[in-house]
């Protein structure tokens, strides 16, 4: 049995006992918590029995990182009331949007069962390749200057990924390398690049390079964004569950897709919502709509999840990360696919250090490459993503992001110390992992 | 006892066809015929001329004791190792088989005994694994599981409650069933299994002996490697004993009991059958 051969990897859909077969007619216990809620229940009633059921038994999916971060929330609005106001929520996100994107990078090769070290300083000589492109004396336009910075760090994925597929260095000893080699390639290109006075520091000159981060959606905008949104998820689901139907198959129960779609509409309004009130300083100034950013993040996000979920290239680095030989006498091209991956990691890693260099203003040789690779890492793996390959999503990344932008924004707020906040980052992702541990224990116990 | 020289090929003249005659006589004729197989691996001689008939729409067993040869001969047919000589022969026709790409060409599936499934997948997803149908660029999933659920139906799986669960939530036997069915959505015309039933309990074994018997049913021939003889009896039609890395006794099962297979298996040479007055098999 394959589950046997390969006792380091954990998996979360272990089956309970294998002796007997679940009876066709009824769905036993048992029988119920092998399926994820979806696929077992045809009506709503059936899907939180099933669903519970789970929870019960370990399997909880997000739930505990989800009421992890209810629960920063709550202690840190009980120590500063400031914390849940408009405009620290708002720069909570914009804070969060490195994290995020580096997380949507790593989750590519983590999906591989490998993993990518250098990203934090791929991103950074991204970012000043993308400044230096659009400042004087070459003044490119943004989007030259931004096409530019990520064809640099695709190439550097790319370049990454095929010491991994044909000379076989574990991607661990070759990133190891690339996080050393990048900074030194950030320093060398900011001190040149930043010319004489700048002490190895890139102003970003352009103004819409400016505005990714600093400019808003006008409040109609960030309303109109809001509803296309959700009418498109909306149809999707509802197309979808139609289609199946119609072929006979089993589609998820009604309510539950309304459900779903008026959950995402509610965290939708109350993005908008919030982004979308004055959180100017001064009251000559107001400061209101939704940051570009965020809408760079969900397009991010749900290209990436449509590539992994509903292409044949998302399914064969699933396939390879759960089980590499089967991938291979399938006749999938192992080393396409993979360096395909390492170059998607690239791609993301340079828009995350635009982003960064966008939050920032400008971009320097002080970026600390080491601990952001390090965050990006967390932010997957809290968010569920598996390090061992073959389990994980986009919205993983997405939600870890967000915890850590959370954790980082509120005890800045606070006031507390840096040394305070590296450590209690460790001790969340300590948590998160032993979370999952331990209920992925429960399950195989059982 | 009534063994006509032309069913038995023992090591001393193995370059002989083995049962040739008696296969013609059957209504599918011989699908898969391999003459005089020679592999080597450096000095070792893993396989030193084997001959094997391989008859359409019928189960052939093929028995052997550890190191005689079983799976690196389905690995030189499945396109695994190239042989060093011999000859294949594929519905009448030579063929050769230099990689795994050109045995599924021929409609020759092989079911590992690792099965080669991904555990994180689900049933269809493992199913379709590298042919995937897709409509502008993106996955048509209703098609695939349609089919999936189709050809499942058709090899009468009805123990798993959705075709969305995933292969690592599955019992042994239903994992069999999902790399068989995965097999024959290939449209192969013989499916080799490495030991299926090695690792199953009795209920799970009976679920796989049963799905052997369909997939003859369906016309579709099953070349079945096996250590235990309880099983081979179950279901096969003919037997072929491999000893040394060349066939040792080979025919249909009747001509065979447990204990003369056994016999063949340990020491390489036939004995006369004791089926006449013998009721273990």
């Amino acid at each position: 049995m394959a589950s046997t051969s390969r006792p380091a990897r954990p998996t979360t859909d272990e089956p309970s006992g294998r002796g007997s077969e679940p009876p066709l007619s009824t769905v036993s216990d048992e029988a119920a918590l092998r399926l994820s809620p979806e696929v077992a229940a045809e009506s709503l009633r059936d899907y939180l029995r099933a669903w519970l059921l789970r929870i019960r038994n370990g399997d909880s999916g997000m739930l505990p990182v989800l009421g992890g971060l209810i629960l920063i929330v709550i202690i840190f609005q009980s120590q500063k009331s400031v914390f849940l106001s408009a405009a620290n929520l708002t720069n909570l996100l914009v804070q969060g949007a490195t994290f995020m994107l580096l997380g949507m990078a790593e989750v590519f090769v983590l999906l591989l069962g490998e993993i990518d070290l250098s990203i934090g300083y791929v991103g950074a000589v991204g970012a000043v390749v993308t400044v230096a492109t659009a400042a004087p004396p070459g003044n490119h336009p943004w989007w030259i200057a931004i096409l530019a910075g990520l064809v640099v760090t695709s190439a550097i994925g790319l370049l990454q990924g095929a010491l991994v597929t044909r000379l076989r260095v574990p991607s661990f000893v070759v990133t190891l390398a690339g996080l050393l080699g990048w900074e030194g390639m950030l320093v060398f290109l900011a001190n040149r690049e930043g010319g004489k006075n700048g002490g190895g520091t890139l102003r970003i000159t352009n103004t819409i390079l400016n505005d990714l981060v600093n400019g808003n959606l006008s409040v109609a905008a960030g309303w109109i964004a809001l509803i296309v949104a959700v009418a498109g998820f909306a149809v999707f689901h509802l197309i979808r569950d139609r289609q199946r139907r119609a072929h006979g198959l089993v589609a998820p129960p009604p309510a539950l897709t309304a459900i779903r779609i008026l959950i995402v509409a509610a965290a939708g309004f109350a993005l908008v919502a919030v982004c979308n009130t004055n959180r100017g300083v001064l009251a000559s100034h107001p400061l209101r709509g939704v940051p570009w950013v965020v809408l760079i993040i969900i397009g991010t996000f749900g290209a990436w999840t449509l590539l992994l979920g509903r292409t044949r290239f998302g399914r064969y680095v699933y396939a390879i990360g759960g089980n590499a030989e089967a991938a291979r006498r399938a006749g999938i091209n192992l080393n396409r696919i993979r360096l395909a991956a390492f170059t998607l990691t690239g791609l993301t890693a340079g828009l995350a250090g635009i982003i960064e260099a966008s939050r920032l203003g400008s971009i320097s040789s002080d970026v600390d490459g080491g601990q952001l690779v390090l965050y990006a890492v967390a932010a997957a793996v809290i968010g569920g993503t598996s390090l061992f390959g073959g389990r994980g999503k986009m919205l993983h990344a997405v939600v870890g992001g967000l915890v850590i932008a959370t954790i980082y924004n509120g005890m800045g707020l606070i006031g507390l110390s840096a040394s305070s906040q590296y450590m209690v980052t460790a001790l969340v992702l300590l948590a998160a992992a032993t979370v999952d541990a331990l209920a992925r224990r429960s399950v195989t116990r059982s | 006892m009534s063994l006509s020289p032309g069913n038995t090929a023992w090591p001393a003249n193995a370059g002989q066809a083995v049962g040739s005659e008696d296969i013609a006589s059957d209504a599918g004729g011989v699908l898969l015929s391999i003459a005089r197989l020679v592999k080597r691996f450096g000095a070792v001689e893993a396989l030193s001329g084997v001959d094997l008939e391989v008859p359409a729409g019928q189960v052939t067993a093929l028995i052997g004791d550890n190191g005689a040869g079983k799976s690196t001969l389905i690995k030189t047919v499945s396109g695994i190792w190239e042989p060093d000589a011999g000859q294949i022969r594929w519905a009448g026709e030579p063929v050769r088989i230099r990689s795994p790409k050109d045995a599924s060409a021929l409609g020759i599936a092989t079911v590992y005994q690792d099965l080669a499934l991904c555990d994180n997948l689900d049933i269809v997803q493992n199913m379709f694994l590298g042919r995937e149908y897709t409509e502008y660029r993106l996955l048509d999933e209703t098609k695939m599981e349609r089919e999936a659920k189709a050809t499942l139906s058709d090899l009468s799986v009805t123990t798993v409650r959705s075709i969305r669960q995933a292969v690592g939530s599955l019992s042994g036997g239903q994992r069999q069933a999902v790399a068989v069915a995965r097999a024959v959505m290939q449209n192969a015309r013989l499916v080799i299994m490495d030991e299926p039933t090695a690792a199953l309990g009795v209920a799970q074994t009976a679920m796989v002996l049963e799905l052997i018997r369909t997939l003859r049913s369906r016309g579709i021939a099953v070349l079945l490697i096996s250590h235990n003889l309880n099983d081979v009896f179950a279901v096969a039609d003919r037997l072929a004993v491999l000893y040394l890395g060349r066939i040792a006794a080979a025919g249909p099962v009747s001509e065979f009991d447990t204990q003369s297979a056994v016999y063949a298996i340990t020491t390489g040479t036939r004995r006369e059958s004791s089926a006449e007055h013998s009721e273990t098999a």
